[in-house]
This record gives C-alpha cells, structure tokens and sequence, in this order.
C-alpha cells in the first residue's frame, strides 16, 4: 500500500495546519474504520479499565492479551476469520484466569504468567510453521493499523456497542462488586455473575483492539486510563467518565502522530504512539494530582 | 417460629472444626451480641448467617419474614480497598443494590432512602467527599448507612467499633441501639467490649469454638461464664 504523506521534516518549512493533515487523513476510507472501531474500543477497554483496576485484576488483561495472540496466529493458520476464532478462546480463558486468581490467591499471578508465555510460545510455534517469522508477528505484535478488513469492522463496531451497552446497563452493580465484593454478596448480589460478564467484556475488547494495538501493548489502554484519572478524581462516576475522556483522547492523538510523522520513510507504529500519548496524559494527571494535593495541605 | 434458628450448626474450614454446637434463635427487634475471644468463630458464625460460608453440618433456618438480601451487613475488615475512589455517598447508595434486582438504575426511592440514613447518622457534610480521604470512624459511619440502607429487618455488624476512640465508639453504640428502639431492626453484633454488649444488648451469645452461653443479658451477667468474662473484660482483651 503506497500512502502518501507528510514527512516529518516538511514540518521544518512550514507547518501545515493540522486541519489539513486531518482532511488528508480522513480521506482514507480503511483510516477512518481503522479509528473509529480504535476510539470504540478504546472507550470499552477503559470502562472496563477502571473495574479491573481497582479489583487488581490488570493482570488477567494482559494475560488475555498474551492468549489473543496464540488464537489470531491459530486462525490465520487455519485461514479462519481471526475475530470469530478468538473471541471464544479469549472469553474461554477470561473464564479460566478468573477462576484462578478467585480460588488460589498467591499462585494466581503465576498461573497467569503461566498461561500467557504458553500462548505466546504456541503462537510462534504456529506462525513458524506457516508464513515463517516475518512482518506478519511484527504486527500481531505491536500492531497495525491496516489489519481490519470490513467485516472485522462491522463485527468490531457491533460488539463494542454490545460492551458499552451492558456496560452501562450494569454500571451500578459493577461498582458494588468493584468496591465491596464481600457486602454485595452478602446482600444478595450474584457477584460471581457479575465478575464473569467483567472478564468476558474484557475478553472481547481486547481480541477487538488486539490487532490495531499489538497484543503486546493492548492491555495499556486498559490500565493507563483508569490510572489516570485516579490521579486526579476522588468519585468512582468521575473516574469513569475521565477515563473514557482520556482513553478517546490519547488513542485519536495517538493514531494523529502515528500518522503524520515519519521516520525513515515509514510511519510511527499506532500502538506505540497511543500508548506513549497515554503515558504523556498518565505524567501530566500525576503532576495535577500532585499539585493538588500540595495545595490543599 | 422466630425468624432466625440455627440449629446444632458447625463450622468447618477445610474439614477442621472451628465452632460447633451453636443453637439460639433470634426474634425480631432482638439485639444480640457476639462475645468471645479471637479466633472462637465469631465472624465464620456472622458468614454462615449472610450464606457466605455453608454450615458444616446442622442447618440454619429463616422464616418467611427474613429475606437474605434484607440484610444490612457490616463486616469487620470490609474487602474494599484503601485507595478506591468513591464518594461517601456513592457508596451509601449502593447499599440499595440488593433491593434493585435487575433493574439497573436507582429509583428516586432508593436516593430518598440513601438521604434518610446519610442524616440520620450525621454524615451530611460528607457526602461529596471522597472515602479513601475520611477517617476510620468516617469510613465506619458511611459504611454502616449502607448496611442501613440495605435492610428493613436486621443489620449484622461484625466488630463496628474496632478501631474508633473511646467517643467516637459510645456514640456509635448509641447510634445503633436508637435504630434498633426506633426501628424495631434486629442487631446482631460481634464486639470485644464486652461491657457495652452487656449494657445495650438484649441477647448475648458467647463462643469459645463451641457455644458457651445464649440467653438474656441479664441471665449471662449472672452466669458463672459472664461474671468470668466480665472480670477480665476489657484489660484481657484490647
Ligand atoms: N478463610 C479461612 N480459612 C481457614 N481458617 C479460617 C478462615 N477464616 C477463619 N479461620 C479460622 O477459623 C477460626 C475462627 O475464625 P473467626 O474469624 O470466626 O474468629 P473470630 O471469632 O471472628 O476472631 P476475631 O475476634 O479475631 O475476629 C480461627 O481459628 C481461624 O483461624
Ligand atoms: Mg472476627
């Protein structure tokens, strides 16, 4: 694919207005799919961000992660849609890591270790057997922004609106188990319910942003934002909110640079450039919070 | 039929024992304490009665009249972590949950009922303010208008007190013995300050990994276990 665009040093004579980079950027039909299921699943991954979070769950994401890539190189072995082959294992493992880190405390985090490196290992296992190591592992990866086709995109969009849903139908409950698993059952909340639908939303988002993000680097748009925004929110309906302002925020930025700076004639990797703009925004909520607090005192 | 009944109930955790031989009921509008030293099972005992842990054998039973998410509950380390974002009142509201079902959002109803108890323990000026950021007792006060929030017939506090100054911790019994009078709300309560029980309680029931003593307060004061206790009380423990 032969995409022109601006080099990074045309910048030196000239900026040109950002509004044109974006004009030239939305151009593209496969750019625009690319961000919109990007900034849909960037919304569910940090929705569902600050829940795992603060159940000290992250953990379980990357795992999925790590699982999601063993199941895409499956699926392209096989030739098979990646998301359908997926989605299934994904959830499955979701399954499986929850109960892990639910029955056994301290070897919980082992065994999620266990399972991502048994993942990995089989995935590179399948991808030397059939393409051979190349550009192919790169991306699963780290990502690429030109992995989705237009049925992976309708699939994408109609299941991240499926997230959001039950996200938003659930959200009461999912604080109550969030914040005090031990009083919500008491009182009769089916809690273990409610754990399981987290795990399987999270499931979902991650093999949905696995592709354009890397599966090295999708559980970041997971963590950093609910990260962030604790850094400067003290209610649980604020730091849901900023988070998916911040995720929406850092990956459209993110997807802008990866765009138009270019390095040795290739763009920047997407994945990498969102998370380095979630980073940014983790350094400068910090800073605020940290100010904040100082003025208070 | 009173509307709690367990009846030659134990406890188990992985096939060891840790308390047998618990029979009592308790009626509505009781006010029953817990007492016993550490580790007698005084909490596994508050577990079975929220089904949180099944009985090892014997079976506790609840009439009609006690529905399991009709229990207010105040556990003695609560699972939710230091550093949660939330606002006391966030986390009063949620108390209404049990009563939702599968509705998903709360009814203007269950926000009155949340300001009802939010003024009734005098946390007012705290409901914008963020839990992590309060102190103990705070914390403990917007935790037990939760638990309020969550019932109508008993509230099942595992050691309230645990933690609070001298006050703050007669305060907060006389709060909850003026639910109990006002409301006529079953109180069951796992305490170490076993002179408090004594003085506010109706009922105590005393455990040593098997049960040493139910009955009225009045009967346990009298009784060779509650004099014993009593003498040693408070230098003993805590
Ligand atoms: N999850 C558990 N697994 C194994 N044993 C347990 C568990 N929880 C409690 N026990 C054991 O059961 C016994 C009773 O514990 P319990 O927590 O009911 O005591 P308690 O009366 O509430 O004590 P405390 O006054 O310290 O709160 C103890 O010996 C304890 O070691
Ligand atoms: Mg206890």
């Amino acid at each position: 694919m032969s995409i022109q665009k601006w080099a990074g040093i045309s910048w030196g004579w000239g900026a040109p207005p950002l509004i044109s980079i974006l004009q030239e950027m939305f151009s593209y039909t496969f750019l625009v799919r690319a961000v919109v299921v990007g900034l849909l699943v960037s919304l569910c991954a940090a929705l569902l961000g600050v829940s795992l979070v603060l159940k000290r769950y992250s953990m379980i994401g990357d795992g999925l992660s790590h699982v999601g890539f063993g199941t895409l190189a499956i699926a392209t072995a096989m030739n098979a849609a990646p998301l359908m082959v997926s989605i299934p294992i994904v959830v499955l493992a979701a399954f499986l890591l929850l109960r892990i880190s639910e029955n056994s405390k301290i070897k919980g985090d082992a065994a999620i270790a266990l399972i991502s490196t048994s993942s990995l290992a089989i995935g590179v296992i399948v991808i030397s057997f059939t393409t051979g190591m190349n550009t192919d592992v790169c991306n699963y990866m780290f990502g690429s922004i030109l992995a989705m086709n237009k049925d992976d995109v309708k699939l994408s969009v109609a299941l991240s609106v499926v997230v959001l849903t039950l996200f938003i139908l659930f959200y009461n409950k999912i604080f109550a188990v969030t914040f005090d698993e031990n009083f919500a059952r008491a009182t009769g909340v089916k809690t273990g319910l409610y754990n399981i639908l987290i795990a399987s939303l999270t499931a979902v988002t991650i093999v949905l942003g696995m592709r354009m993000m890397g599966a090295m680097l999708i559980s970041s748009l997971i963590i950093f934002p609910a990260l962030t925004s604790m850094r400067v929110c003290k209610k649980f309906k604020s730091v849901t909110f900023c988070s998916a302002a911040v995720s929406v925020v850092c990956f459209f930025i993110g997807v802008v640079i990866s765009y138009a700076v270019v390095i040795n004639n290739n763009t920047l990797p997407t994945g990498a450039s969102v998370v380095m703009v979630n980073i940014a925004a983790f350094l400068i909520f910090g800073a605020v919070g940290f100010i904040k607090g100082r003025i208070k005192t | 039929m009173a509307p709690i009944i367990f009846r030659d109930v134990s406890f188990a955790y992985e096939g060891n024992t840790v308390v047998s031989g618990l029979n009592f009921e308790v009626n509505g509008g009781d006010y029953l304490c817990v007492v016993g030293e550490n580790g007698s099972g005084k909490s596994t005992l508050i577990k079975g009665l929220l089904r949180l842990k099944a009985p090892h054998q014997g079976e506790i039973l609840t009439d009609g009249t006690i529905n399991l998410n009709e229990i207010g509950y105040l556990p003695q380390q609560t699972a939710a972590q230091k550093d949660f974002p939330a606002s006391a009142y966030e986390v009063v509201l949620s108390g209404r949950l049990s009563s939702r079902g599968i509705l998903p959002f709360y009814s203007r109803e269950d926000k009155a009922i949340a300001e009802e108890n939010i003024s009734r323990l005098g946390i007012s000026d705290l409901r914008k303010r963020c839990y992590r950021e309060l102190s103990g007792g705070q914390q403990q006060r917007v935790l037990l208008a939760r638990a309020l929030c969550a019932t109508k017939k008993a509230l099942l506090l595992d050691e309230p007190v645990a933690g609070l100054d001298p006050v703050v911790t007669q305060e907060f019994y006389k709060l909850i013995e003026k639910i109990n009078r006002e409301t006529g709300l079953t109180i069951i309560m796992v305490s170490h300050d076993i002179h408090s029980a004594v003085r506010y309680a109706s009922h105590i029931l005393h455990l040593k990994n098997t049960q040493v003593f139910f009955g009225r307060t009045k009967d346990y004061v009298d009784s060779e276990v509650g004099r014993n206790f009593l003498g040693m009380g408070g230098a003993a423990i805590d």
